[in-house]
């Protein structure tokens, strides 16, 4: 039974026949790829992406220089200088990401009291040199600036589970 | 003393009763928690943090408020049982916990007390973070003004009154003080006056919370950032224990160190704040003078310069001078080069002090600090401890307030803190035994005369010097052998200023002429060639047409008038010896490195001797060490004071010269401005800005 079995699919080009079903499946399916970078595929509210510095409705920036994601950093990739500014209060004058240090553990985030500094949505920021990946705090208020739309709606998205 | 019996965590101790039932605990190796109990300061009662259990008492106890001679043991005769851990003790510390966070502020995250803060870290302990019960708002109080040093945000603070303790008995400056009761309670300086007193930032240290900050400090660095180095204050002659933090190259702050013997838990301001100093007019590398104005150079043309002058001049015409911040590595190096070279006039003594080296005793502050306690009178001769030591001006106060403690002062009136007897112009009087004090010299059972610079700077210094040791020996100040422990006395004081002139004293660095004759010799043109080693404090800018080198760490008036700029370490950026007045020896240790192109001091003495053709014979810093100990043995003995060796009366007859004083003259201030005596001081802004405050008497006023 078994050879007629064998001999029927080989007369009938019955393998020939399956895999051109299932060419013709994925020829009309829904596509696995993206046309890129015109498309992009969904990400998490809590992915973890390029830093930024946000600031408060009014303007102010949020960091307040208490220094514990330079503390808590693994890759010691933050480097922060504080000093009182001008009007008394706490801020830094220099907030640095060595961004090729940052292993986007995300501990930054967690461990500012203010959230201050967050890992947004974005991952589109390769660079043509290495110095480009060396954030300053201009550059990352920019991102905050920036960024502050969708970042604020991921923290939303994800306080309930906080 | 009566002891009796304790059961503290099921351990059986025997206590005194004088002790606190917190220091009874501690002995039985208990961790007490607590706020408002110090040691070194009285008793207030009033964080409730120390609640332990009395068993059988109705309510738990503040171990620091209670002592032993009050627990009386149980009915049945047995000793009473303390509890320091389980339940009950715990949920009454976590209630008063909970009473001090209703009106602390959540500021953890922006105040500089966070990561060192005791509320922090007993919140760890004894907070209920999952569990709150106070939604009402919080206390808001207005900050306080307290002066340039100390930055105050009083909504932190839980009213401990360490800082008004502090202010009133230790300072014995009372200006701060606490008004209202309960929540309404602040702790102000009165008229929003500025904290007046030259150890007002040991209140930031006490503070157990944020309320009280540094001001210069602030928000620059957390705590875990800092390299922390142990170390020997310069800024007086003290030899106080510190601790560096440093952040990369910058000394970020300077904090006290305990040493009983020394300054216990205290250090002044100067020697806290003026680091700022160490970082503004460095000098980062070598400068040669070039038609009349000073060039860069490399350290080869430097000491090409140098040499070439060295070589061209006689000897006799070579003086040297030490200065104030020096360590005794360079001074030994200094002058073995100098000796080397056969120069003929060598001085440490920049102020114009008489005193000469040879027998220690003659130019030791001999009773050691820690004896200063045990003394029944004290005479005061030309000097100012407030300003020329704060931290024993506190060791006198606190024997003054042991009770039964006589000061008397010759010189100038000035508020030391605690009640002095003027006796005006009565040195003379004194040493011919016709002054009433002489008589209470002589019946105090351990008496104390403490010569002052101003006394030994003025032109009849030595025979200031010599009326001193005759006062001292006619009148038992100088008692039988041994340490003050052993019942040993030796009364004769003198207080120094430069924390280098023991060192450079018992090394020998007085020969020839002195300074005020080497300025001297300089206008006149018979000094050509001067070597000052961080020497800024005589009057260099007179010194004629002579070859200056200076060497040194700050471009200070010094630096001004040398014609060979050499940059050196200052006392953060090196290893060195510091002999403090006592001749306790202690060793400073490097924080961080020196700035550019500058070296260490000893290096660069080496390296020149080379270029001199008097190769110095030690190349390390352990073989300078071993040949400064050659040299004077107790620089081996670190952290011991000498112990008096009996009156020797031929040596004592023999301190200072013969003479006469002369007529009518005065005592002056040794220092001008406590705040600004060095280099570094005078480089630093926070400094500056205290000796406004402060000296200049620009205090801020409240608005009427």
């Amino acid at each position: 039974m078994a050879f007629l079995d064998r001999a029927a699919r080989s007369i009938f080009f019955w393998e020939f026949l399956k895999s051109f079903v299932l060419s013709m499946r994925y020829f009309v399916g829904k596509k696995s790829t993206l046309n890129y970078p015109f498309e992009k595929g969904p990400i998490s509210p809590r992915f973890r992406g390029e830093h930024a510095l946000r600031r408060y409705p009014n303007g102010e920036e949020r960091c307040i220089a208490c220094k514990l994601c330079e503390a808590v950093c693994p890759a010691q990739a933050i480097t922060i200088e504080a000093e009182p500014r001008e009007d008394g209060s706490r801020r830094t004058t220099r907030y640095d990401i060595d961004m090729v240090k940052c292993i986007y553990c995300g501990l930054c985030q967690e461990a500012c009291p203010v959230d201050a500094i967050v890992e947004g949505p974005n991952f589109e920021y390769s660079t043509e040199t290495r110095e480009e990946l060396y954030y300053n705090k201009d550059k990352l208020l920019a991102n905050g600036d920036r960024w502050e739309r969708e970042i604020a709606r991921n923290l939303e998205l994800d306080a309930p589970y906080r | 003393m009566p002891s009796r019996k304790l059961i503290v965590d099921g351990k059986e101790i025997e206590a005194d009763d004088g002790l606190t039932l917190l220091q009874a605990c501690e002995m039985a190796g208990a961790e007490i928690p607590r706020f408002c109990y110090h040691e070194r300061l009285s008793v207030a009662g009033n964080c409730r943090m120390c609640l332990v259990e009395w068993v059988g008492a109705p309510k738990p106890q503040a171990s620091c408020a209670l002592q032993v001679r009050d627990i009386f043991p149980n009915k049945d005769g047995t000793p009473a049982k303390i509890n320091t851990k389980g339940q009950y003790v715990r949920k009454a510390r976590e209630g008063v916990m909970e009473f001090l966070l209703i009106n602390h502020p959540l500021d953890c995250p922006i105040c500089d007390q966070g990561g060192e803060c005791d509320l922090q870290d007993q919140a760890m302990g004894y907070g209920r973070a999952a569990f709150h019960r106070f939604n009402e708002n919080k206390r808001a109080v207005e900050d306080k003004y307290m002066g340039p040093l100390v930055k105050t945000i009083m909504t932190r603070c839980i009213q401990c009154t360490r800082c008004v303790r502090f202010a009133t008995e230790v300072a014995g400056v009372p200006d701060l003080g606490a008004t209202g009761r309960g929540e309404d309670m602040e702790i102000t300086t009165y008229l929003e006056k500025a904290f007046a007193s030259e150890l007002s930032g040991n209140v930031v240290d006490l503070c157990p919370v944020g309320a009280l900050t540094s001001k210069p400090y602030a928000f620059n660095a957390r705590p875990w950032e800092l390299r922390k180095t142990e170390s020997i204050d310069v800024m007086d002659a003290q030899g106080c224990n510190i601790r560096v933090d440093a952040r990369g190259p910058a000394v970020l702050r300077v904090l006290p160190r305990l040493n009983e013997e020394i300054n216990e838990e205290w250090i002044s301001d100067k020697a806290r704040h003026a680091c700022d100093g160490l970082m503004r007019q460095r000098l980062d590398r070598p400068y040669v003078r070039k038609s009349g104005k000073l060039q860069p150079a490399t350290w080869g043309e430097a000491f090409a310069v140098v040499a070439a002058r060295v070589a061209e001049t006689a000897p006799e015409r070579m003086a040297a001078v030490v200065g104030d911040l020096a360590a005794a590595e360079e001074i030994k190096a200094l002058k073995d080069l100098m000796t080397a070279l056969g120069a003929a006039h060598l001085d440490c003594r920049q102020d114009g002090s008489k005193l000469v080296p040879g027998a220690r005793p003659s130019y030791l502050f001999n009773a050691t600090i820690a004896g200063v306690e045990a003394a029944d009178a004290i005479l005061l001769v030309g000097c100012n401890p407030r300003w020329e030591a704060p931290v024993l001006n506190a060791r006198i106060r606190k024997a003054w307030l042991g009770g039964n403690l006589k000061i008397a002062n010759i010189g100038p009136a000035v508020d030391l803190t605690y009640p002095v007897e003027q006796l005006g112009d009565a040195l003379e009087g004194l040493a011919n035994g016709s002054h009433a004090f002489a008589q209470t010299l002589k019946d105090a059972k351990r008496p104390m005369l403490i010569l002052g610079p101003a006394a030994l700077a003025r032109r009849d210094g030595a025979a200031v010097l010599r009326m001193a040791a005759k006062i001292a020996a006619d009148t038992g100040i100088i008692g039988p052998a041994g340490s003050a422990e052993e019942g040993g006395w030796n009364g004769f004081n003198v207080l120094h200023t430069a924390a280098s002139r023991v060192a450079a004293l018992d090394l020998g660095f007085v020969r020839g002429r002195d300074v005020a004759g080497i300025v001297d010799g300089a206008q006149k043109g018979e000094i050509d060639f001067l070597y000052l080693l961080g020497a800024d404090e005589f009057d260099v800018g007179h010194l004629g047409r002579a070859f200056v080198v200076y060497q040194g760490s700050h471009g200070d008036a010094g630096a001004h008038n040398a014609d060979v700029v050499l940059p050196g370490a200052a006392y953060t950026e090196k290893d060195g010896l510091y002999a403090n007045f006592e001749g306790r020896v202690q060793r400073g240790r490097r924080a961080t490195f020196p700035p550019g192109e500058a070296k260490e001091d000893w290096a660069i003495l080496r390296a020149l001797s080379d270029v001199l053709g008097k190769r110095l014979p030690y190349d390390t810093l352990e073989q300078l060490r071993a040949a400064l100990v050659a040299d004077a043995p107790h620089f081996a003995r670190l952290g011991e004071a000498p112990v008096h060796s009996g009156a020797d009366a031929a040596m004592w007859a023999d301190v200072g010269s013969e003479g006469a004083l002369e007529p009518g003259a005065a005592f002056g201030h040794a220092i001008a401005d406590y705040y600004l005596t060095n280099p570094i001081a005078r480089a630093s802004v926070t400094m500056a800005e205290c000796s406004r405050v402060f000296v200049a008497g620009a205090h801020k006023m409240a608005a009427e």
